[in-house]
Formats: structure tokens, sequence, C-alpha cells
């Protein structure tokens, strides 16, 4: 009688090994398509950040020209000190302060170069002025952007007609591209060598403002009913499904909310933060309640036990238990719900946040851009110097979500508790 | 007085209501010290302060929305208004010019007349602002004196402190059903008034875009308004070439990142894997339209089309695919992580190798889940907006070619709305039309996902 296991035949038959060696090669390709699709979107994440950095290096430069001026000949009186900035710089105009600059330029450089510099050059002498009116009585060298149309010769792209004047303004070594950190303290304008981005930060800061101060106590505080409090029924239910379907509604539909509902009610606010933050509030609480759920489940029913076993009322449990220990998974979550917030551009197109806007908002009503928006609007200019301070922009903006979901994970790592 | 100083001025007196309370409460313990009090002193403090700012913040909010109408109506009811024209555009642009430099946002009057303006809203805003300071300081006073009065030793106060308390929590909680209701209620109503003026079935099945927003009110061109181009475009962009792009990528990346990959590169790659997802899509929008849109219109050119656009649903649709590949991938993640560890073990004892145990037990079985994740991804592709403002074009195209510009419903929704237009055209309104049907789709993709997932859930518990 023969073992039934040896009656199946040989097991290392020449067929076999075919299919086993094919079936061994499926599994490498399989495994390297995998690897393959995760090194594709890396790939893909990275040219996307190099291209930006790439282009957006440029945007933090400025092409300026080193202008000796003579103050002293010019006879000009220094504006009063207690004077505002806007009267300094007005008294300064009034005393053609802008033509003595050019006169200055046209002397050392010649008149073609004095056409090149910006028309606005003479604010940056008016500025240093006004910091230290000492400098009316010498001479000094000034640093004075020039034209957008010299910084593309000099650059090397587009009109060629400048092209000599740019290089013999390089030649002499007053012609250069410099860091310029004034990109990060002004506001838009029309030649991308004056434009900048503070008006635009500042706008996003106070509707994140906004939207922190609407967003984070509803959201918490509806977290907590529902997770605490919230008998189990219809309503609650009602509650439920429609958090859950706002976290999935496109952000467009949030600003046609936005759109008919806060500007039929504030038809002067519009474009203003204030509306702008109320908008996405709406938007974020959905995130942040959603979050905030999960921390609550996670603090062991133990703690609430022994809170409510020596006499504390419900709310006591979870206004001095449940939400302190729940608080830094909260916080997580609502700093990832704002970093959305902070990067989104459609539905503040639709309440009217994409004017121009030269001067930064002096308040929540004021007429105000956001960072991505600025972003938008300086994408449809087609000329290079914005191209690269679209880049320039758009890499503050990654600065800023990086660092906000930095923190996101580090407060998740820090306070990852194990009960 | 803005609303903000007047919530601030309320803070103010709730905090002088907490500090008076809390004393009241401190002096019944000293008066009679053998009695306990009902509640702790600080509860006796929050019940009057916040039955200050409660009633406070309520009419603040109230008196922010009416009052601009009411200021207005005083105006009109002035002396002054009496030249302005009784109707139209240039009465209302008068009067918001002249509140504007009454409230100090502008610094001069465009139109001379409405300079005549200035001087009554100046008058009218300082005198409501008065009443409302006025009114809110009267609110918060009685409020407060009610609550103060009620204080006794043996006063409930933290009973009743904790009841206002949960009303607040159920309040907060409401709000997402608010938002809902809100949501649903100005587009339906926005679209009824499209619908008045354009007949539903030449909206849904109508094959011609082109609203114009200059034309007349009066006769309005039905055929204009066929958004079949709209949906097509969006389709095409969003459910399929954004999830030729994401579904396999997705997928894989998921299937590598959970059953091949180091636990340590793991650890590395998710998160990064995630940036994806939160790179705004201002910046895909603009990679896009720099980048990928040109070099795709040189490759076509390269071989041999002539007519590429350098516009194309190609490009919106690849760079959309690249942003939804962490959606498809976490959401397989989870699933494929669900499917109990037995059925994996024992295809593997059976001789499987790792490929066929996927492709034969993980996938099929976490198929729900995967299913769900895409539904998700793809409401989420044809709701995006800024990547196809960007880099998908303006021309409504009924057609396959991928590398013909194409226009999508959030396209033209902001088309629409940041035009010149006025909220009585068409033109303006079949946006809210255009959204209303984006919401209902959206919703019921998110609906279904989410049905599916509960039901593949309870499958293995």
């Amino acid at each position: 009688m023969s073992d039934p296991m040896t009656d199946v035949g040989p097991t290392r038959t020449p067929a076999y090994a075919v299919r086993l060696r094919r079936r061994y090669a499926a599994e490498r390709r399989f495994r390297l398509a995998g690897l393959g699709a995760v090194v594709f979107s890396m790939a893909v994440l990275v040219f996307l950040l190099v291209t930006m950095t790439i282009n957006g290096v440029g945007g933090f430069q400025r092409t300026t020209l080193l202008v000796p001026v003579d103050f002293a000949a010019a006879n000009l009186t220094a504006p009063p000190a207690d004077a505002s900035l806007g009267i300094a710089i007005r008294s300064l105009e009034d005393q053609r302060l802008p033509q003595v600059i050019a006169a200055n330029v046209s002397a050392r450089f010649g008149a073609d170069a004095a056409e090149q510099v910006s028309p606005d050059a003479w604010r940056v002498a008016a500025e240093h002025i006004i910091e230290d009116p000492g400098l009316l009585d010498r001479r000094v060298t000034l640093d004075l952007p020039v034209s957008q149309n010299l910084a593309a010769a000099f650059a090397g792209d587009g009109h060629a007609d400048l092209k000599p004047l740019a290089d013999r303004l390089a030649a002499n070594g007053a012609l250069t591209d410099r860091l310029d950190w004034g990109f990060l303290a002004r506001s838009d304008a029309t030649d991308p060598q004056l434009a900048g981005i503070w008006g635009a930060l500042k706008g996003s800061i106070l509707t994140m403002l906004v939207t922190l101060a609407l967003a984070f106590p509803v959201g918490v505080l509806a977290a907590l009913y529902l997770e605490e409090y919230a008998p189990r029924g219809r309503w609650t239910d009602i509650i439920e499904v429609s958090i859950n379907n706002l976290a999935a509604v496109p952000s467009i539909i949030f600003g046609l909310l936005g759109l008919a509902v806060f500007l039929g009610l504030f038809p002067s606010l519009r474009s203003a933060p204030i509306i702008g933050g109320m908008t996405l509030a709406l938007m974020t609480m959905p995130v942040i309640v959603i979050s905030g759920r999960n921390a609550i489940k996670a603090v062991p029913p133990s703690i609430r036990d022994g809170a409510l076993a020596i006499g504390a009322s419900p709310i006591q449990v979870v206004f001095h238990h449940v939400l302190p220990l729940a608080l830094p998974g909260i916080l997580t979550g609502t700093i990832i719900g704002m970093a959305r917030a902070l990067g989104e551009t459609a539905p503040l197109l639709m309440i009217g946040m994409r004017a121009f806007v030269a001067t930064p908002p002096g308040g929540l009503t004021d007429p105000a851009t956001v960072l991505p928006v600025q972003i938008y609007l300086w994408s449809d200019e087609i000329d290079r110097g914005f191209v690269e301070r679209t880049s320039a922009a758009i890499i503050v903006l990654l600065a800023f979500l990086l660092l906000m979901n930095g923190i996101a994970i580090y407060l998740r790592n820090r306070f990852e508790k194990t009960w | 007085m803005s609303p903000a100083l007047l919530i601030l001025l309320a803070l103010a007196l709730a905090t002088i209501g907490w500090i008076v309370a809390r004393g009241r409460a401190y002096s019944f313990a000293r008066v009679a010290p053998a009695r306990r009090l009902a509640a702790l002193p600080v509860y006796h403090a929050w019940f009057v302060a916040l039955a200050i700012v409660l009633p406070a913040i309520v009419f603040i909010i109230v008196w922010g929305i009416i009052s601009p109408g009411l200021i207005a109506q005083a105006v009109a009811s002035s002396p002054a208004a009496a030249g302005l024209p009784a109707e139209g555009l240039l009465r209302s642009t008068m009067l918001a010019e002249a509140r504007n430099v009454a409230m100090g946002t502008a610094p001069g009057v465009f139109n001379p007349e409405a300079e005549r303006l200035v001087a009554p809203f100046r008058e009218a805003i300082d005198r409501f602002n008065l009443i409302g300071a006025g009114i809110t300081l009267v609110i918060a006073f009685l409020c407060g004196a009610a609550a103060f009065l009620r204080l006794r030793p043996d006063f409930r106060a933290r009973t009743q402190v904790e009841r206002m308390v949960m009303a607040i929590l159920l309040l907060a909680s409401l709000v997402a059903i608010l938002t809902t209701l809100g949501i649903f209620v100005s587009l339906v109503f926005e679209t009824i008034r499209f619908f008045g003026m354009v007949n539903p079935v030449d909206f849904l099945f109508g094959t011609n875009w082109g609203p114009d927003p200059m034309s007349s009110t009066e006769a309005v061109d039905g055929s204009r308004y066929g958004a079949l181009p709209l949906f097509w475009g969006t389709i095409y962009i969003g459910a399929i070439i954004a999830m030729v792009v994401a579904i396999p990528l997705g997928l894989m990346s998921a299937i590598y990142l959970t059953q091949y990959a180091d636990p340590r590169v793991r650890r590395w790659l998710k998160p990064m894997l995630e940036i994806l997802a939160g790179v705004p899509t201002v910046v895909y929008g603009y990679f896009a339209a720099l980048t990928v849109a040109p070099a795709i219109r040189d490759a076509a050119v390269a071989i041999g089309i002539s007519n590429a656009s350098s516009e194309s649903a190609l490009a919106a649709g690849l760079v959309m695919g690249v942003m939804i590949i962490p959606f498809v991938s976490s959401m397989a993640d989870d699933s494929i992580a669900a499917v109990p560890r037995t059925m994996r073990d024992g295809s593997l004892a059976l001789g499987a190798t790792k490929n066929e145990t996927i492709r034969r037990v993980l996938v099929p079985a976490a198929l729900p889940g995967i299913v769900a994740g895409v539904m998700l991804a793809v409401s989420r592709a044809i709701g995006e907006t800024m990547i196809v403002v960007m880099a998908a074009g303006a021309a409504a195209n009924l057609s396959a070619n991928p590398l013909e510009a194409m226009t999508t419903v959030t396209f033209q929704i902001v088309a629409m709305l940041t035009g010149e237009g006025s909220f009585d055209h068409p033109a303006t309104l079949s946006a809210f039309a255009l959204g209303f049907v984006l919401f209902l789709v959206t919703l019921a993709l998110n609906f279904i996902a989410l049905r599916v997932v509960k039901r593949f859930r309870e499958a293995y518990e």
C-alpha cells in the first residue's frame, strides 16, 4: 500500500519550475509597480517644490541701481519730526524730491538711465530721509529700484533695446540684483519691482484670526456635546450627518453661502476679512468637530468614572477632566483645519476678495486680500517679474503650511498618550 | 460703536458682574458661617456673568444685522436725500459712497452729489451707535440685576450655570444644521429664481453654453444656458482623467506602504505622501498652468498635433489626479488594514505569493472600502475649483479630446460671479443653479460612500 501523499506525482516537474519562476517574476513586478507609484508621487511633489523654488528665488530679489545723490546741493528741508509718514512723504514730494532724484541719476548715468529708474524710486529716498534727516546735508549713495523693463533686460529676457544700457550700468557695478526684504513688507502693486506680499499676508492673518475665533469654540463645544451628552436619537443623528456632510461639501459652495447670506446681510463688508473669516469658519468647524470627537473619545472612561465617583457633576467631569486631556488632540485637528483654510481660495473669490488692494487692511472691516488669492491674481499677469513674485509668494505660503503641519505633528507626538 | 467694541463692553460688564456676585456669595458665607452655601461662590459668579453676557451678545448680533438698514432708512428720510433719484443703481451707489466716507473707509466721494449725504450719514451712524450701546447697557444691567437678586445662600447656582452651559453646547452643535440649511435655502432660492427665467430642461440637457451677462433680462434666451458641456467637462476632468491617474497610483502606493515597505520607511513615506493633499489648490493650479499645460502642448505639437491648446483638460486632470492620490491611498490603506489578518495568513499558508494574496484576497475583501474611497475622491475632484480655473480654460466643449480646452461647473460658477453682472441677471443666477447641482451630486456621492463603508465595516465584526 502506498502513501497517499506520493500519489500526486513528483512536485518539481519542469512545468512547475517554469510556473514558479513566472509567479516570482510577477511578484517582483508587482512590488516594483508599488514602489514606482510611491516614487512617482514623491517625484511630482519634489518637482513641484523645485520648480517653485527655482522660479521663486528671483522673486526675493530685485534689480536696483546704486545712485550717488547730493542732497546738500538740493536744498531740501526735512519734514517736521512729529509728522506722520504720509504727510512727511507728501512734504518731500512737494519739495520736488522726485525731480531731484531723477536729476542726480541723469547726471551720473545719463538721461536714458533716468527714464528707467522706477517712478516710485523717490519714495525709497524719502523713507531714508525721514529715518535720518541728517542725510540732507550730505552726499549719499542710495539703492534705488529700477523699472521692470530694465530689470528684464538685465536678466536677459525681453527688451533688447534696453540691453546696452543694462550692460553699461552693470559694467560699472551700479546695477545689481539684491535680496529684497521689502517683498515681505510691501503690498500689491502694478509693477512687479514694487510688489510685495505684506498686504495679503496681513489679510490672511486677520482672516485666520476671525476663523479661529469662530470655528474653534463652536467646534469644540459641539464636539463635547455630541460625544459626552447628546442623547442617541433622531436629532443627534441629523446633527451628525450634517457635520459629516459639511466636511465633504466643496469649498466653493461655502463661497456661494457666504455670498448669499453674509453679503446679503452686510453688503458694505464686501471683501472684508471678517466676512472671509466667517465663511472659512463654517468650512473649518466640521473638521474641528470631527477631530475633536476622536480626541474626546480617546480619553478613557475610567477618568470620567473616577471624577463622577467623587461627586463631580457631568459638566465638571467634562470641563475639569476630559477637555484638558483631549486638548492636544483637539489642537492638532484645529491646526490641520486652519492650514486647509489658509490655503483656500475659491470661497474667497466668491465674496469679492479678488480686488487689487494696495494698502494693507487696517482692521477686520477693511477691504483685503489673502495670500492664495494674491497668488491667483498675480498668476494672471504675464510679466516675467510677476512669475517670479508669484513663485516667491507660493514659497512663503508653503512655508507657513509646513510650519503649521510641523506644529501639528509635534503636538501629536509630544502629547500622544497611551492609557 | 462697532459690534466688536460692543462685545468687549458686554464682556467687561460680565467681568464686573462676576466679581460682584462672587463677593456677594462670600458675604453669605461670612454672615452665616454655620450654613453651607448650596453652590460654590464661583458658580454664583458665573451665573451672573452668563446672565449678563448671553442676552447682550444676542442683542449685539441682531443689532449688527438690522442697524445698517435703520441707518439707511434714517438717511433716506432726511431732507438731504430729497434730491436723490427715486430708484435704481445711481441711488444705491450714491448712498454707498456717502456711507463709506462717513464710516471713514473711503477718502472721498466720486459723485459730487453724494457729498451732501455724508453729514446725515455721519449723524445717523453716531445716533444709532449711541442707541445700540445704550440698549446693550440696559439689557446687560437689567439681566445682571435680575440674576444678582436671585443669589441666596440656598440658591443652586451650579445647576443653573450647568443648564446654561448645556444650552450653549447644544447651540454650538446646531450650527452645523444651520449651515447645511443655509446652504440649501440660499441655493434653492436663487435656483428657483433662475428656473423662473430659464427652463430647467433647457438648462440640464441643452448643449450650448454661452450666457451673456450684458444681455437684457427681459427676453432671456434659454438656449444659451445649456449646461451639458459643463457637466461633461467636469466629469471628463474630475472623474475620468483625474481618476485614471489617481486610482492606480493611490492604490499601488497604499499596497506598497501597507504590505511591502519597511515600517521605518513607511513612517517617513506616508506623511510625505500626505503633503500632496496639503498643498493649496491654487499652487497646483499655478503649477498646472505654468509648467504642465505648456509641456503637454509642446509634446502634442512635437508629435504632430498642430491645434493643441495651451489650456487643456489633460493638464488640469493630470494635476488634479496627483492631488487626489493621497485620498485614494489613505482610504485604501484603511480598508486593507481592516481585512482580518487570518484571511491574509490563510492565503499565504496555502502557498500563494504576496501579490497573489493581495490581488485575490485582500483587494476583493477591501473592495467596498476602496470603492467608497474612490467615490469620495471623485466628489472631491468635481468640486475642486482653482486647478480648473487656472488650467482648464473657459470654452464649453462637448469633446472627448483631452488636448482641448474644457470648462467645468466650478469654473463657470467663478466666472459668472466674479463678472460685472447684477444679481437679477440669469447669468449670475445660473451660478447658483450650477452650485446646487454640484452640491446635490457631491452630497449623493458622499452619502453612498459612507453607507458602503458602514456596511463593509459591519461585515467583519
